[in-house]
């Protein structure tokens, strides 16, 4: 059950079809304290690359894009009473939707722990 | 210059600092073309205050003031009498020259009198939670509409017939350009108008107006709920703050946003502007606002402060995708009504209301007795409309000669419907005498 | 009162709990600095700050919807109210104590002559929907006014009713959209440039009106890349909304090849006027080929800001735009001023109503007043001590501080955080520490393009031995950071404010926006 990791700092984690997505720790930092998570609707159809959420800081707002295509199965209730959790557990309690893929084929195009390590490095 | 401080031996050390042999080289960057070398052409030239009062003086002289001359109109713009000591306030220079508190340590001032604000707002509407004030009335209604929209991600406003003509004229110049419809119930002169049944799933929200554009005085309850069933929200105008001291406040009624016209505290007639628009709403919208919202918190010595929040939503943030556009907000008008609201208090609000109600009802009995002239209203708080026995606007434009302001034609505001042209809307609040309301009553028999 | 934790982990938004603490008062007051409850905590029932008579009784035709039950304001007697707003006041920096450099919002001087004037009776106190014959001094005011912007743009007509410069924006390209339409192009140009450096209002607007707003780049002398612009341009661009000077501070001195190249691909020059007290009185928008510009009132023309507003945003339009006008417009009859109202029939085709009645009214007077106090020579020496200040200030602060861009500047001088590399100190720290210093910190991190952006506007307003003092605390502030030991002592800045730094990031999570009588400020701390 391997992280994957798309290039605006999404990871998604499969289990079978049903992906949970949420933002790497380098994104978290980059935005600040988190202070309120905008998560999909349960139902809602997403395709690959589509603006599904919004994470606000208080400095910034930043839209999420989904790294598959597919339909929402689950938010994350939790964030609207802590959205510290992405910050102090981006990989783990910070997730943001679970996704029931439409397409697996969505994830050939991401990165693994190691390339994306290498990415962020390159960024800075 | 009295408001240019540098002197010519200032301005040549500057220049020597600079580096520069005059200030035209620092306008280097002008094209050609576009240099005018000399001052712009066909303007004049500075003049003293003295010279600058007597020009303000003559165009004053020109216009028939309120305070001079018997006084009905309302449309939108109340008369009311504001106490002496909140233009006192207003014009403290640490509010007056003031700015944004983008810098919440040293503009707590600012800060807190907006938290006042808000809370006053929550109070008066019977609403969870308002910000920090809109331009005016007239554009907080648009945005309430733009906020519908974004909530219900649904694209038709349906408008009542009893919204302030202009108002409803922004929201349909709103939604010509920004891409959604609004449909426009017809002119609801009786106060009788039913939305219910225009309400589909397509509609994003509704926008009455209380009292009415008419001055009718409405239960909106029934018409939230079938709002509610259809997955719309209701938005309740209220162009006359003061009313909201006497009936039945939007929140209790359902409504999902409440946008009032807050003028008729704090702020004089002024001619049209600047106003302060009040915006309101539920907790749970709270994120879709548009404008600015103060939020406490507390600093690094733990003590209570008040911040700008929220911010991410506006546009010095999100840029395209914004609640809206907007920059600033009512700023001195907005502590102008919570200066007087504070004067006012829950005593004074409620007296204050009930004697507009009173003069406006002294008025209605009154009018009633002048051959021809028929009140159409059963219900109102502080202004109502009559139907004339011959078009409204030739006979305030006589009254006018008079120097009687003798209400608003509703034709002014309504040309393209010919069936209001008999229709005459007038106002009285407290500051309506004895000595006013004779002349108009007499004025009038005599032109009908 | 233990100082609370510090919940920052050294991100923004948090805070940094404080150094030694001063001896404590029995009120918690500092001399003139009083801790100010909120109104409801100082209110009593049964107190008043009116005299209102007692209200005649009369049958209720309220429709049965008297409200019942308290509304919940307190009750506060006059002598309480002036010292609660006293008290507030003394909170606040403002114009009226000194430097208040804060770049792009022209924070010139408010002359008390304005406000003497917009309070005469028979102007301030006007109905809107009074019949014209009784206003006529009041639209020649009005129309005195646009006389002066539109000689001094150089534009053929002009707006009055936006009230605000956002305002302005949108009627301008609204004004944009229509006169698309008129040409059948509304579908066909959806896209409007706009340089990164551009203020949020920019796209913001751009966006609520259907455009897809595409970035043009700078080029290294911080201006519009003229090439980049001719090759973005094409028959699906609309409009380019472009701030002259820029953001930075700087003159775009390619704007007539950009409005050539603009007119030439059939799309419009929208130009955001922020900046025109730098150029007001010796140059004229309209010579640079604008199509429309909104003027902010409260920067260039001194209407005060009063803590946010009102502002007030004409917008001159050029022969073009100009029949899109919004209603009203003030008209003259022969001898008689007349107002246009929706429906009425003028020459040309306007695209609606952007708010009710005429305008910023207070504005207009206030505006004109400072406009006729300063006459066209006025005027032009302003803004020639405008860019003179701010040029003075570049070159005294340039040897320690890292100015963005090479070369003068115009009305304000733009610095990045280069000079703070390494230090520990950062834009909000600097400016938190300005703070101290007696000063409203400059703009901050505005424009985005340049990293940890510092703005400073001086304007006009300041009497050079002001500027000096300015100059010589800045100095000192970038020297201390500078020597890498002083990053503690900028974070815990500000320590002589009414407040230290506020826990933005507590209210944002739990926002408290009003009162409650159960006090629930406690509860959202937890």
């Amino acid at each position: 059950m391997s992280v994957k990791y798309s290039n605006e700092h999404e990871w998604i984690r499969v289990e079978g079809d049903v992906g949970t997505v949420g933002i790497s720790a380098y994104a978290q930092e980059q935005l600040g304290d988190v202070v309120f998570v905008d998560v999909p609707q349960t139902g809602r159809k997403i395709a690959k690359g589509e603006s599904v959420a919004v994470v606000e800081s208080v400095k910034a707002a930043s839209d999420i894009y989904s790294p598959a295509s597919g339909e929402v199965i689950e938010a994350n209730g939790e964030l609207a009473n802590t959205p510290g959790d992405v910050n102090a557990d981006p990989m783990g309690k910070g997730w943001f939707f679970k996704v029931k893929l439409s397409n697996p084929g969505d994830l050939d195009g991401l990165m693994d722990q190691a390339a994306y390590d290498a990415f962020v490095k390159s960024l800075s | 210059m009295r408001y240019l401080p540098l002197t010519d031996a200032d301005r040549r050390e500057m220049l020597a600092v600079v580096g520069a042999k005059s200030v035209d080289e620092l306008f280097r960057d002008v094209p050609q073309s576009a240099r005018l070398g000399a001052k712009v052409a066909g303007l004049p030239d500075h003049l003293g205050e003295l010279e600058v009062e007597r020009a303000f003086l003559d165009l004053a002289a020109k216009n028939v003031s309120p305070s001079q001359a018997p006084f009905f109109i309302g449309a939108g713009a109340y008369r009311h009498h504001v106490p002496a000591s909140v233009d006192y306030m207003i014009q403290r220079g640490e509010f007056l020259t003031s700015y944004t508190p983008y810098q919440p340590e040293i503009t707590q001032g600012t800060l807190q009198y907006l938290f006042e604000f808000q809370t006053q707002v929550t109070l008066l509407t019977g609403m969870e939670v308002a910000n920090a004030s809109m331009y005016d009335g007239s554009t907080g209604a648009a945005e309430a509409v733009l906020m519908a929209n974004r909530v219900t991600r649904r694209h038709k406003a349906l408008i009542s017939g009893g919204l302030h003509p202009q108002y409803r004229r922004i929201i349909e110049t709103t939604a010509k350009w920004e891409g959604y419809s609004a449909v426009v119930g017809k002119t609801d002169v009786e106060g009788l108008e039913d939305l219910i049944a225009s309400i589909d799933k397509e509609t994003s929200c509704v926008v009455v107006q209380n009292p009415s554009f008419f001055g009718h005085v409405r239960d909106f309850g029934k018409l939230a709920d079938a709002c509610h069933e259809a997955g719309a929200l209701l938005i309740v105008v209220v162009t006359e703050v003061v009313s909201l001291g006497l009936l039945k406040p939007p929140g209790e009624m359902g409504a999902d946003i409440v946008v009032c016209e807050g003028q008729s505290i704090g702020n004089g007639l002024g001619f049209g502007g600047p106003y302060v628009g009040l915006f309101a709403t539920k907790e749970k919208y709270m994120r879709q606002m548009p404008g600015r919202l103060v939020g406490e918190t507390v600093d690094a010595d733990g003590k209570r402060g008040f911040v700008l929040t929220l911010s991410t939503r506006e546009q010095h943030i999100r840029r395209e995708k914004a609640t809206s556009n907007i920059c600033t907000n009512a700023g001195l008008c907005a502590l102008a009504f919570t200066v007087h609201l504070t004067l006012l208090g829950e005593a004074g609000l409620k007296r204050l209301a009930e004697l507009n109600h009173a003069k406006a009802s002294e008025l209605a009995d009154r009018i009633e007795t002048v051959p021809g002239v028929k009140l159409v209203n059963q219900s109102f708080f502080n202004e109502f409309t009559v139907r004339l026995p011959k078009p409204a606007a030739p006979v305030v434009e006589a009254l006018a000669a008079k120097r009687i302001l003798a209400g608003v034609p509703v034709s002014r505001l309504l040309p393209e419907d010919p069936s209001v042209e008999n229709l005459l809307l007038l106002a009285a609040t407290e500051t309506a005498t004895e000595a006013g309301m004779a002349p108009l009553i007499a004025g009038l028999k005599e032109v009908l | 009162m233990a100082p609370s934790q510090d919940r920052s982990q050294g991100r923004t938004g948090g805070i940094v709990s404080g150094g030694e603490v001063a001896p404590a008062t029995v009120t918690g007051n500092r001399a003139l600095q009083i801790e100010e409850p909120l109104i409801f905590e100082l209110g009593q029932p049964g107190r008043t700050g009116v005299d209102l008579p007692e209200p005649p009784k009369v049958k209720d035709r309220l429709n049965g919807l008297r409200r019942s039950g308290e509304i919940g304001l307190p009750g506060l007697s006059e002598p309480q109210v002036v010292q609660h707003y006293t008290r507030l006041s003394q909170k606040n920096y403002a114009i009226d104590m000194g430097v208040y450099p804060l770049g792009s919002c022209t924070m010139k001087h408010n002359p008390r002559l304005n406000e003497k004037v917009a309070r005469f009776a028979g102007i301030g106190d006007l109905h809107p929907l009074q019949p014209v014959s009784t206003v006529q001094g009041a639209l020649e005011l009005i129309d005195r006014l646009a006389h002066w912007l539109k000689t001094l743009t150089g534009m053929p007509a002009v707006a009055m009713s936006p009230a605000a410069g956002a305002h302005g924006e949108m009627c301008g390209m609204m004004a944009i959209a229509a006169a698309l339409e008129a040409k059948g192009e509304r579908a066909q140009r959806r896209t409007v440039l706009a340089p990164e450096s551009a203020h949020g209002t920019n796209p913001a607007t751009a966006a609520a009106l259907g455009f897809t707003v595409k970035p043009i780049p700078a080029n290294e002398r911080g201006r519009v890349d003229l090439a980049a612009l001719k090759a973005a341009l094409g028959p699906d661009v609309a409009a380019i909304m472009l701030t002259n000077p820029n953001t930075c501070g700087l003159f775009e001195s390619e704007i007539i090849e950009i409005s050539k190249a603009v007119h030439a691909a059939g799309a419009y020059f929208y130009c955001d006027g922020a900046n025109f007290n730098a150029i007001v009185g010796r140059v004229r928008p309209g010579d640079l080929g604008v199509d429309c510009m909104h003027i902010n009132l409260h920067k260039t023309f001194s209407t005060p800001h009063g803590g946010g507003g009102p502002g007030a945003g004409p917008v001159v339009l050029s022969a073009a735009l100009a029949p899109y006008a919004p209603y009203p417009w003030i008209v003259k009859n022969g001898d008689a001023w007349t107002v246009a109202e929706d429906g009425a029939k003028v020459d040309g085709q306007p695209l609606g109503r952007l708010k009710a009645f005429h305008g910023q009214m207070g504005m207009f007077t206030r505006a004109l007043s400072y406009i006729m106090s300063h006459g066209a020579d006025g005027l032009k020496q302003a803004a020639e001590d405008a860019v003179l200040s701010a040029n003075y200030v570049m070159a005294s602060l340039k040897d320690v501080m890292t100015p963005a861009f090479e070369g003068p500047c115009m009305h304000e001088a733009l610095f990045d955080d280069s000079f703070l590399k390494d230090t520990g100190v950062s834009t909000l720290d600097f400016a938190k520490a300005m703070i101290d210093e007696g000063y409203h910190p400059m703009t901050m991190y505005f424009p985005l393009v340049v990293h940890g952006a510092m703005l400073i506007e001086p304007t006009e307003s300041q009497a050079k031995e002001d500027l000096d003092l300015f100059i010589t605390a800045l100095r000192a502030l970038a020297e201390k950071a500078k020597s890498g030991t002083a990053a503690e002592e900028f974070k815990a800045a500000p320590r002589y404010a009414p407040r230290r730094r506020l826990d933005e990031t507590l209210a944002a999570r739990k926002p408290v926006l009003r009162w409650r009588p159960s006090n629930s400020f406690k509860q959202a701390a937890e």
